[in-house]
């Protein structure tokens, strides 16, 4: 009997496996957001069409910061290295990790004289209530909002329902694209991957 | 297993074992053993492999030598903690000065440092990302990388901070005796409240 029942069984727990091997990896969700991130699902991948590669001009732009400053790409000329990472959303589930990683990997951005400008296509109120609920960053966090996703869609990272990648750019002193990762917008960025690519600029 | 069924398996049912031999190599088989819920405070801890810390003074706190995996039944300790918890948690770098006081609490203790043993898992953080968060911190006990969850989906893919407490004693099996998200709080009545459900 079990001999027969044998090759169904088996069959079944390799269907088992093939599907739960398709599925997406659920990220270690931070009990701080319990109940405050807005489920997105799987999305696709990426959505946009490339407008920068390595070597091109990074393309200048100014946009209000949470500080109520305004932030430009250039006032970093010469001065930093600068790391722009786009999240496609604040209270979403990938974005609200994200940012708090790098929170405390500041002397690893320090250690390559660079700064990290935060992008999102979200309001500024709505950006300062997410970030305090990471308890605040330490890098600038610019809004994106108004006109809305301009300087997304200047770096070829925004989707199609007005959101943004997540997309990685390190530009350097001279202003320079040195690095692009339009990252699966479902995956978190390995953090390593990038402070070797910023370790890069000091050769 | 597969191999001692091969000889009564007519060709079909060798090819699904094939099938599966070859699945189960590029799959991730960890998803096949995921718990679909956290352990229980009162159920026994799952039979998990650890990697064997690398580092000397590791290994020697918990009482292990060589390479390859251990359980938790194989650390010298009569009750563990177990951290599950992710460098990207805002809730985990919170937790932190709790979770580093509670181990010099247990450290400072002669008695208590024998019998009280630490450890963590970095659910989906890579080795360098675990080294980020323990430097940060200047966390001393093991805390283990988990970059493809498989430890986190094996406790049930608990939201994190999450914290277990696991009682080893002689031959029976691991008990767990608190099973929470969430922080710890303040150690030493976190400590207490070990001590009390280990009896």
């Amino acid at each position: 009997m079990w001999k027969r029942k044998a090759p169904t069984a088996l069959a079944f727990a390799f269907i088992v496996c093939s599907v739960l091997s398709l599925m997406p990896k659920a990220f270690a969700a931070s009990e701080q957001f319990e109940g405050r991130v807005y489920a997105v699902g799987q999305l696709k991948p990426i959505d946009s069409e490339p407008k920068l590669k390595v070597g091109d001009k990074a393309p200048d732009f100014s946009l209000p910061s949470l500080s109520g400053e305004t932030v430009s790409l250039g006032q970093f000329l010469g001065k930093q290295n600068v790391v722009l990472s786009f999240v496609p959303g604040a209270w979403t589930p990938v974005c609200s990790e994200q940012w708090p990683g790098y929170n405390i990997a500041k002397s690893l951005f320090d250690g390559n004289d660079a700064v990290i400008l935060g992008i999102t296509v979200d309001s500024v109120p709505t950006l300062f209530a997410w970030t305090q609920q990471m308890g605040g960053v330490w890098f600038a966090v610019l809004s994106d909002f108004w006109p809305h996703g301009e300087v997304s869609g200047k770096y070829g990272v925004l989707r199609s329902n007005g959101t943004s990648e997540r997309a990685l750019f390190v530009v350097d002193k001279l202003g320079i694209v040195r690095y692009i990762d339009v990252h699966d917008v479902n995956e978190r960025p390995n953090l390593e991957v990038l402070v070797r690519e910023l370790e890069k600029l000091k050769n | 297993m597969i191999c001692e069924c091969i000889p009564v398996l007519k060709k079909s049912m060798l090819a699904i074992c094939v099938m599966l031999v070859v699945g189960g190599l590029v799959g991730p088989t960890s998803l096949c053993k995921a718990a679909d819920a956290p352990p229980p405070e009162g159920g026994v801890f799952p039979n998990i492999n650890f990697p064997v810390p690398e580092k000397p003074e590791e290994q020697q706190y918990l009482g292990l030598e060589g390479k390859g995996t251990f359980t938790v039944s194989k650390i010298q300790a009569k009750v563990v903690i177990l951290e599950i918890f992710s460098m990207y948690c805002p809730f985990c770098q919170k937790e932190a000065p709790n979770v580093k006081a509670l181990h010099r609490m247990i450290e400072q203790n002669e008695d208590l440092k024998k019998q009280i043993k630490m450890l963590a898992v970095g659910a989906g953080n890579s080795p360098f990302e675990v080294n980020t968060y323990t430097s940060a911190y200047g966390m001393a006990f093991p805390h283990f990388a988990d970059t493809d969850f498989s430890i986190h989906d094996a406790l049930g893919k608990v939201r994190t901070p999450y914290f277990i407490v696991i009682k080893l004693g002689g031959d029976g099996p691991p008990k767990v005796i608190y099973s929470k998200v969430g922080g710890i709080g303040e150690p030493r009545s976190f400590l207490e409240l070990i001590a009390k459900a280990s009896g």
